[in-house]
């Protein structure tokens, strides 16, 4: 998801639990929200500032590959709605933020994670935007499955996060219902255009399915996140969730999926599919995907190239603050 | 190369309807002018508010966690302080 892979801090049976471990178990699992003071085991913590830190850090890289596209949309109406959603990504990115430091870690010490390779963000934002279509692909199909989990994570047990989830799902539905509308039009219009509009759904739908993550059924991580309610429901049931949701409305847009194993599965009363490829994923994580270096090279240098005009603001702000303080002294 | 964050500061939004401020997040800025531009743009990019405040999340103090108890509980038995606390006959009509 847009918070793949992260590892939670082992999981511990009720007899191994302290007291003030087991109490804070059951809050949780009384539906409590648990708030920034109040006790909370360190793994607990630790694993949150990962996978709100990381949830944040896709938010702000993925405006990069639609950032690539507001100077060629194809009508000042496009650009101004893409303009729009890239703010909100940055919008989204800010909240997160938010939530991570009242977990006691700061948003520059975040941010140089990531800059330096040690904190991750989603997979999805090392594939390529080649043309206008991938901007539909992109809000339909991405921000689909990103609102698969983050639709849940709105009953978070941590207040801040569930605060913030709450906050960007609200505005999340535009994103995928934009992307769609593109996607219709394109559909609908000439056979190149339709052509490109397949061609991007091709591209974009393993690379979705990979963001919810490889099969976490049987790993240790996820079932003490969902015990902590920091993870609602395990990847394959998400993944699950969004095929089932996707299909149809491919096939509303005369579009076919790229998976020749695709067949609706009345006894489950959902669809078979292909896996993607899993070793693409694990080297897109590495590091070693087809935009990696060029997404980090970007933001590593709006960050640098910003440095000048964040010590600027900075400055000025001290110098206001003492000239105000000069003032009140005289006038005492 | 300074390693100066910008401080941290609360931000609270009037709707429209005239309600109180209510706290809506908390972003960083370098002064109270900027915070307001940064809660503008980060808080009501779909006309959330008609008024916004910011202040300094160092300035704001919080009862603490551990106060829960003290604070709160002496209200638990005070049901007497709901209007639903007192039956009234139908016969007297609405009150």
């Amino acid at each position: 998801m847009y918070a793949q892979m992260v590892k939670s801090e082992g999981m511990k049976s009720r007899d191994e639990m302290s007291p003030e471990e087991l109490a804070f178990q059951d809050r949780i699992d009384r539906g409590e929200k648990i708030e920034p003071k109040e006790w909370m085991p360190e793994g607990y913590r630790k694993t949150l500032i990962r996978q709100i830190g990381q949830h944040a850090h896709s938010e702000i890289v993925g405006q990069l590959p639609e950032g690539n596209w507001i100077t060629r949309a194809p009508t000042l109406e496009r650009k101004a709605i893409l303009l729009a959603k890239v703010q909100d990504e940055a919008g989204h990115g800010l909240y997160l933020y938010s939530a991570a430091e009242t977990l006691g870690v700061s948003r520059d010490d975040l941010m140089e994670k990531l800059h330096s390779g040690a904190m991750k963000y989603s997979s999805i934002f090392n594939y390529p935007t080649l043309n206008w279509a991938d901007m539909g692909a992109v809000g339909w199909l991405v921000d689909g499955a990103a609102i698969m989990n983050q639709v849940p994570l709105q009953r978070t047990s941590y207040g801040p996060y569930s605060r913030a989830m709450i906050r960007i799902c609200k505005e999340e539905s535009f994103h995928q219902r934009q992307g769609y509308a593109i996607m219709m039009k394109m559909a609908a219009g000439t056979p190149a255009q339709k052509e490109m509009a397949q061609d991007a759904l091709n591209r974009f739908w393993y690379p979705s399915l990979m963001m919810f993550g490889p099969s976490d059924a049987e790993s240790v991580h996820s079932a003490q996140s969902m015990a902590w309610k920091i993870k609602i429901n395990t990847n394959d049931e998400l993944r699950q969730k969004f095929v089932d949701q996707t299909v149809p409305q491919a096939h509303y847009l005369g579009l076919s999926i790229p998976d020749e194993n695709l067949r609706w599965n009345e006894e489950k009363g959902g669809y078979d599919f292909s896996e993607p490829d899993w070793s693409e994923f694990f080297e897109v994580i590495k590091g070693n995907g087809p935009c990696n270096r060029e997404r980090l090279g970007a933001r590593v240098k709006a960050w640098d190239d910003g440095e000048w005009f964040r010590e600027g603001l900075y400055a000025h702000a001290e110098k206001a603050a003492h000239r105000r303080m000069a003032a009140t002294t005289a006038a005492e | 190369m300074s390693r100066k964050e910008w401080p941290l500061w609360e931000v609270f939004i009037r709707g429209q309807h005239g309600l109180n401020h209510r706290h809506v997040g908390s972003l960083h800025a370098p002064d109270a002018e900027m915070a307001i531009h940064h809660a503008r743009d980060v808080y009501t990019r779909r006309k959330e508010g008609v008024s916004i405040w910011v202040v300094k999340s160092n300035d704001i103090t919080a009862s603490s966690p551990s106060e829960k108890g003290p604070l709160f509980d002496p209200a638990e038995t005070k049901a007497y302080r709901h209007p639903t606390f007192f039956d009234i006959p139908d016969e007297v009509g609405h009150m």
